[in-house]
Formats: structure tokens, C-alpha cells, sequence
């Protein structure tokens, strides 16, 4: 009744091949962007920003990085710590370098740099498979990690090792730097995210999404029937570190301001945003931001919940956050143990026949 | 649809809860600690004496001037993303001062706070630059900071060895991240001056895994270890050290390398081990007997009262005295009963704890005088060495507080809050 697809004719091929072909999705997510563009802007506070906002758009953008890898190509994947450091650190060098170069700019130079250093670690896929390339992967992690400690360049001989984003203008409003204002920040990172989450859900779509997915399904079969497996999973790791470089640079000069490579982007946050994907749903564009969502927000609601509204004891508050959030985690994976966006594909189902499903 | 409306009604929960009311006739000092993760026990001692503190104010004196001083707690677990989560959350409730007990945290609000202007005290830890008042602001990091520390270590090296560390051969272990970095440049500065060797040996977050560099230890066999660690790798280093049988008095921590609970699990091969304080340790003063009167026995205590005494309990009671003092001074200042950041900040710029104010507050000779100025936020940089006993299971201290090398020193924090100032396009303020 309210779902439904009957009287949503196409007449041309191009209305047939849109991105959203379903009228009442395409309304969905232009009233979603509607409100993320023009209204949260407008009632956005620093708490909002720093702590919900950034965090989940930051996060979205690298579970969508893997979701390209290891959800549409099959390629497990532990170095996405890693590759958000190589974004992070080269965002740093070109804010550094090129004070007059736009902010835009700087993410997706950053991020091409990361696809390239992907590219590089993604040799090995070549040959090694499942869980075997997850350990030819942690390897990057812990090397990436170790060399942003290790060579002062990266962190201009900073004595501390940490590195601190210079305040960037855009038109003339700070955009990196503790005067930034949240609504700037905010709209920077959302179009960053819609613009690629946009390019992404048409790569899935494409021919190359396709050479991912018949990979992923069976690569042997994918080999005889012509999909090239050097560039299909090539491609697969340069566009998947394309993202997380995105998301790592966006995270340390939107969304921290200073970093240092052990604590902001160590083996935790790989495993981070592999659970991202795995509970938002394995090769479902939706399923990277409701995992993403899950992760980064359920943890704030919770806390809030407990400290600020129960008036819970912070460090009590702290462990039984950790027990709710793995028994949630469990819950859902058993009720729907291909995530999050499969519960709404079977909500979506239902809907389609409600209120008559026989 | 269904998982919409529950997403909005979640959401609308979310906007309820954090929509609290700001705070009313009340100082806030909000407490940024944590009491889970990896550093878990050392965070629970020092919010334990912080808690603790503020609380026999409340109930003893009834608060500061009259003014009761709420402290909300946050958990951080040590991670930078949700200190920064806990600084948003409470500095709209009036928050007069920051003390998050992680350098990286510090690291992370020091151009926040600045910006809202709410001074944070990163006391004996942070960003060692921030002593320059001129260029920091909003930061202070008194009595003493990392280069002080990794001075007073040396110079108490240089005391054993009748003033001469020619050819000697000293190894940094540390944590490598931020906070174990911070005393490198200042030990090579002083390795040229006195003419020892210096290698520098990182360990990995969170430091349970040392076999290697201790193998690196034994095979170079240095004349003393120094040691920047933090949580559980103080402990493994110890009992690491232990097992080469590395002379335990030739080995000597920083004052957050320094605690109980770093020693205890070495047991006896921990005997005679050194670390600096820059405070005293023990519960031989007279405010423990307040502390068991008016908190412990009322009930009140932060945690099960057990750490009281502790080396980390005590800093975060001295932590905790230090804010209520420039808090007191504050008020003084502005004749004003509630504060803001601004007052708040000249309140600890014109902090001075001398003898006599450390006897009236049960703490006689617990620290060395404290002297705060606009352009010197580093207070006096004094520490002290202290050793572990293993047979009591007490910490001793075996020196004086020493001062630390100021030529040294301070040609390099001029140095970095210059390069900090250029960096973020701040013009020193005046001084007067």
C-alpha cells in the first residue's frame, strides 16, 4: 500500500535505467537529501557535528570503501587502518605543501594517492584468496602503521610524531581548524559522501561492478566467461582505497584535527569497519551507511542514555555499552545474517503486499 | 517503514537526552577519565583521587567559596575520538577545566578549547610546549612537563656518577605514540651536552608484547634504561627487565611509569626499581584522615576506597587541588562567585601553592611550590625520584625535588611554540 511499484511506467530506456527506477525510492532518498542539505545545516551544534554527524559520515565513506572490496569483488581485506593513514597523512603533505589548494581537491588527490598504494598492496590477491589474503592485508595494515611512525617526513619532524591540520579556508570560511563552523564541515563531508555514494551505487551497476561481482561469485567461471581477474581485482582495490584514503583524509582534517597513526588508525579501526559492512550487509551500498550508522551512533545513543539519562555511573555505563552492542550485534545476525540491508529488502517485501499478503 | 519510525524514535531520543539543561550556580569540572581498556587501572586510580578531592570540598568546606563543584564524568577508555566525543558533550554545561589524562586527547582539544576558550591543564603530561603562555593560551601544564622529567632523570644520573656521563651508554623505551615520543629531543640536547649515547627503543600500543626489544636491551647492554610507558607496558617492561636481570636500580620510569600497579605484578625482581614524581607519595598527610572521614566513611568515595594513597590517586587528588585552588584564586581575582573559561584561565595564571598553603591543606611538603605566570604556564619544573620497595611494597622517595635543566629546556619549548605559533597563525600576546 504504501510500497509499491504498479503505475510506475517507464517509457524510455532512460527512465528505465535511472539510478533509482522505483518512484517512491527516488522520492525517499531526493527527501533524505532535502533535509541533509537544507535543514540539518541549520539546527546542526557542535555536539551534533563532532560526535554523530562527522564520525558517521566519516565511517560511511570507508565501510563504503569495503563494501566495494570485500562485499561486490570478495576480497577480505584487514588494511583498511592502514590505507585510511596513507589518506590521512597525504591529505597532511599536500595541506602542507599546496596551502592555496582547495580542500576538495586535497581528499581526492589524497584518495587517488591511497588507490595507488592500494593498487600496490592488492598484488598479492593475485594469487592468495579468502582468508590467506586477510593476512597478506594485515601485513599492510602494520607496515603503513609502522611507517608513518617510523619516517619523520610524513610527519614534518614533528616532535611528537602527530600531525595537526592547518586551518584551510573554503570561500573564505575555516573549514579545518577548531574555528570551523559545524554546519561547513558538515556540508563538506556530505557532499563528499553523496557525490561518491552516487558514483559508487553506478560503478555496481556498470560493467566493471559486474566483473566485480562475477569474481566475488566464482573466479574461475568469471576467467572462461572473459572477465579479466588482474584489472577486475585491481580496479576492485585502487577504487576501494580511493574511498577509504577519502574517509582517512576526511577524518583527520575535517573530523580530528591532529593525528597519529597507532591510536587513530590502528588494527581496531580495520576490524571497525570490516564489522560495518558485515552487519550493514556484504554488497549493498544501503548496507555500508546502516552499518556504519550502527556502529558509530549506537554507541553515543547508548551512552547518552545510560550517563545522561539514567544518571549510570560513566565506567559502568562504558561496559555494559560494550555487552548491549555485541549482543546486538549478535541479535542481528541472527535474525538476518546478511545484515542490516537485507532487513530492509524483506521490510521492503512485505510492504509491497501489505495489507493483503496472501 | 517500520525501521524508519524506530530510527526517528531513537533519534528523538538521542535529542532529548543531550538537550540537558546548563548548569546553574555550580563550577563544573568535567571529568574526562576512563576506568576500561587497556590503561583502565591506572585512568580508575587518578579519576578515584580527582573524584575524591572534589567531593571532600563539596562536603567539608562546602565547595569553593560557597559553591558546590559538580565534576559530570565521561569515559574516553584512552581513545581520542571519544575524548573528543566527552569534551563536546560537557563543555555546554559551563565547563571551567579540562584534565584529560591522555597526551593524545591533549593533543586533540588544544586548538578546541582554545577556540572556546576553557582552559585545560594537562599536569605532567601533553603537549610540553604548551608552558609557553604566550603562544598556549588556554593550556597549562604545571608543576612540571615531559622534557623537565626526562631532565631531572638525567641530571639524577648525573648525580650517581659524580656529575660525569661521558661514554655511558642510556636506552628510551617508550610508547610509541605521541606521549613516548615528547622526551626525545630533549634527551638528545643533553646527550650532546653531557656526552652519553642515546637509543631510542619504541614498543607498540598497548605494549604487551616487549621479548624483542628487551633481547635489543640485553644484547647492547646499555648503562640505564629510561622508560616512557603507559598501562601495560609498564608492567611487561618490568617483569621483561627482570628476566635479563637488568640492575632494577639502573632502571628508571617516568612519573606515569611510576605507579603500584606497575611494580606489584614484577613482585620481588621489581625491588629498587626507580621512577620520577613531581609529587609525594604516601598516605602519611593530613588530608587522607579528612578523605576517610568525610568520604570514605560517608560513603562517597568514587571507587571501593582502595587505591587511596596510591601514586596515581594522590595525582589526581593534586590534580584535583590544583583546579580548585586556581579556582578559588578566580574568585578572588573577579569577585565573582561563578566562573567562566576566561576566569577561570587567569585564575590558574595567578596560581601560588607555597609551603604554608600546602600545610593549611593537609599536605604539607606533599610538592614543590607552585608559581604560575601569564608567559610561564610550566610552573616550576621540579621532580623527584622515587624508588620502589618490594619487601613493604611501598614507593620511597630518595631524593630532593631536583630542578631541572632550564638552558636546556627552554630554548626548546621557545622553539616549538614558535613553530606551533607559525603553524597556526597566532601572534604571542603580550606579558606584562
Amino acid at each position: 500500500m504504501f510500497y509499491r511499484e504498479a503505475g510506475d511506467f517507464k517509457t524510455s530506456y532512460a527512465a528505465d535505467q535511472q539510478t533509482f527506477p522505483i518512484r517512491l525510492d527516488r522520492h525517499m532518498v531526493w527527501g533524505i537529501l532535502a533535509i541533509a542539505f537544507f535543514v540539518v545545516p541549520f539546527f546542526i551544534n557542535d555536539y551534533w557535528e563532532k560526535s554523530v554527524l562527522l564520525p558517521f559520515l566519516v565511517w560511511a565513506m570507508a565501510a563504503l570503501g569495503l563494501n566495494i572490496l570485500t562485499g561486490f569483488c570478495g576480497q577480505v581485506s584487514l588494511g583498511s587502518g592502514g590505507f585510511m593513514a596513507v589518506g590521512a597523512y597525504a591529505c597532511y603533505k599536500l595541506m602542507v605543501a599546496f596551502p592555496w589548494m582547495n580542500m576538495f581537491i586535497v581528499v581526492i588527490l589524497a584518495g587517488l594517492i591511497t588507490a595507488i598504494v592500494g593498487v600496490i598492496f592488492g598484488l598479492p590477491s593475485l594469487r592468495i584468496k579468502g582468508f590467506y589474503l586477510a593476512v597478506a592485508t594485515l601485513a599492510s595494515q602494520f607496515f603503513l602503521v609502522w611507517l608513518f611512525n617510523k619516517v619523520p617526513w610524513f610527519y614534518n619532524n614533528s616532535a611528537s610524531g602527530m600531525i595537526v591540520a592547518p586551518e584551510r579556508t573554503f570561500f573564505g570560511i575555516p573549514l579545518t581548524g577548531a574555528n570551523s563552523p559545524s554546519w561547513m564541515t558538515y556540508l563538506f563531508c556530505l557532499t563528499l559522501v553523496v557525490v561518491f555514494a552516487f558514483i559508487a551505487h553506478n560503478l555496481i551497476r556498470g560493467r566493471i561492478g559486474r566483473s566485480w561481482m562475477a569474481i566475488r561469485d566464482m573466479d574461475i567461471a568469471a576467467e572462461i566467461i572473459g572477465v579479466p581477474p588482474l584489472k577486475a581485482k585491481l580496479s576492485a582495490f585502487a577504487i576501494s582505497s580511493f574511498y577509504i584514503g577519502m574517509s582517512g583524509a576526511m577524518m583527520f582534517a575535517i573530523y580530528l584535527g591532529t593525528a597519529e597513526p597507532t591510536e587513530a588508525f590502528g588494527i581496531s579501526k580495520s576490524f571497525l569497519v570490516l564489522f560495518m559492512i558485515i552487519i550493514g550487509g556484504l554488497g549493498s551500498i544501503l548496507g555500508s551507511f546502516l552499518g556504519a550508522a550502527f556502529l558509530t551512533l549506537m554507541p553515543v545513543l547508548l551512552k547518552n542514555v545510560m550517563v545522561n539519562g539514567l544518571g549510570w555511573p560513566a565506567d559502568l555505563a562504558a561496559h555494559i555499552e560494550l555487552l548491549l552492542i555485541g549482543a546486538l550485534i549478535m541479535f542481528f545476525l541472527i535474525v538476518e545474517p546478511h545484515g542490516l540491508a537485507q532487513l530492509w529488502r524483506v521490510t521492503k517485501e512485505k510492504l509491497r503486499l501489505w495489507p493483503f499478503p496472501h | 517503514m517500520k525501521l524508519k519510525k524506530i530510527g526517528l524514535a531513537l533519534l528523538a531520543a538521542g535529542v532529548l537526552v543531550t538537550a540537558m539543561p546548563a548548569a546553574m550556580a555550580e563550577l563544573t569540572f568535567p571529568m574526562l577519565s576512563y576506568r576500561t581498556g587497556p590503561y583502565g587501572p591506572n585512568g580508575t586510580e587518578f579519576a578515584d583521587g580527582y573524584a575524591d578531592y572534589l567531593t571532600l570540598v563539596n562536603e567539608r568546606d562546602g565547595g569553593v567559596g560557597g559553591v558546590k563543584i559538580k565534576a559530570p564524568e565521561c569515559e574516553t577508555a584512552y581513545n581520542t575520538e571519544k575524548g573528543v566525543e566527552c569534551y563536546e558533550s560537557t563543555k555546554g554545561q559551563g565547563s571551567l577545566i579540562y584534565q584529560p589524562l591522555s597526551t593524545g586527547i591533549t593533543y586533540q582539544l588544544i586548538p578546541k578549547v582554545t577556540s572556546d576558550k576553557i582552559p585545560m591543564h594537562s599536569m605532567g603530561y601533553g603537549r610540553t610546549s604548551a608552558a609557553d603562555g604566550k603562544v598556549f593560551e588556554y593550556i597549562f601544564n604545571y608543576p612540571a612537563n615531559y622534557w623537565d622529567g626526562a631532565s631531572v632523570i638525567i641530571k639524577h644520573l648525573l648525580d650517581e656518577n659524580k656529575g660525569d656521563l661521558k661514554g655511558k651508554k642510556i636506552a628510551l623505551i617508550y610508547h610509541n605514540s605521541a606521549y613516548g615520543k615528547e622526551p626525545i629531543r630533549t634527551l638528545e640536547e643533553l646527550s650532546k651536552k653531557h656526552g652519553y649515547t642515546l637509543k631510542t627503543i619504541p614498543v607498540e600500543h598497548p605494549g604487551q608484547e616487549q621479548k624483542s626489544q628487551w633481547l635489543e636491551i640485553r644484547r647492547d647492554n646499555p648503562d640505564y634504561v629510561v622508560m616512557w610507558g603507559w598501562g601495560v607496558m609498564n608492567q611487561v617492561a618490568i617483569k621483561e627487565a627482570g628476566n635479563i636481570n637488568f640492575p632494577m636500580d639502573k632502571f628508571i620510569g617516568i612519573w606515569w611509569a611510576g605507579s603500584e600497579n606497575d611494580v606489584r605484578p614484577a613482585g620481588e625482581a621489581a625491588n629498587g626499581y626507580k621512577a620520577a614524581t613531581f609529587h609525594g607519595v604516601g598516605s602519611d598527610y593530613p588530608v587522607f584522615k579528612d578523605i576517610q572521614k568525610y568520604v570514605k566513611d560517608a560513603g562517597k568515595a568514587a571507587g571501593d576506597g582502595k587505591n587511596i594513597g596510591t601514586v596515581l590517586y594522590n595525582r589526581g587528588l593534586y590534580a584535583a587541588m590544583l583546579a580548585v585552588e586556581a579556582a578559588a584564586t578566580a574568585q578572588k581575582m573577579h569577585n565573582t562567585k561563578e566562573l567562566t573559561g576566561a576566569q577561570m584561565r587567569d585564575g590558574m595564571e595567578n596560581l601560588k601553592v607555597d609551603k604554608a598553603r600546602l600545610e593549611a591543606l593537609g599536605l604539607p611538603n606533599f610538592a614543590p611550590e607552585i608559581n604560575v605566570s601569564c608567559a610561564n604556564h610550566g610552573g616550576p619544573g621540579l621532580a623527584a625520584i622515587q624508588q620502589w620497595d618490594a619487601k613493604e611494597g611501598k614507593w620511597k622517595l630518595i631524593t630532593d625535588f631536583i630542578a631541572s635543566d632550564r638552558e636546556v629546556i627552554d630554548p626548546l619549548i621557545a622553539e616549538d611554540a614558535a613553530a606551533f605559533a607559525k603553524e597556526n597563525n597566532i601572534t604571542p600576546r603580550e606579558c606584562k
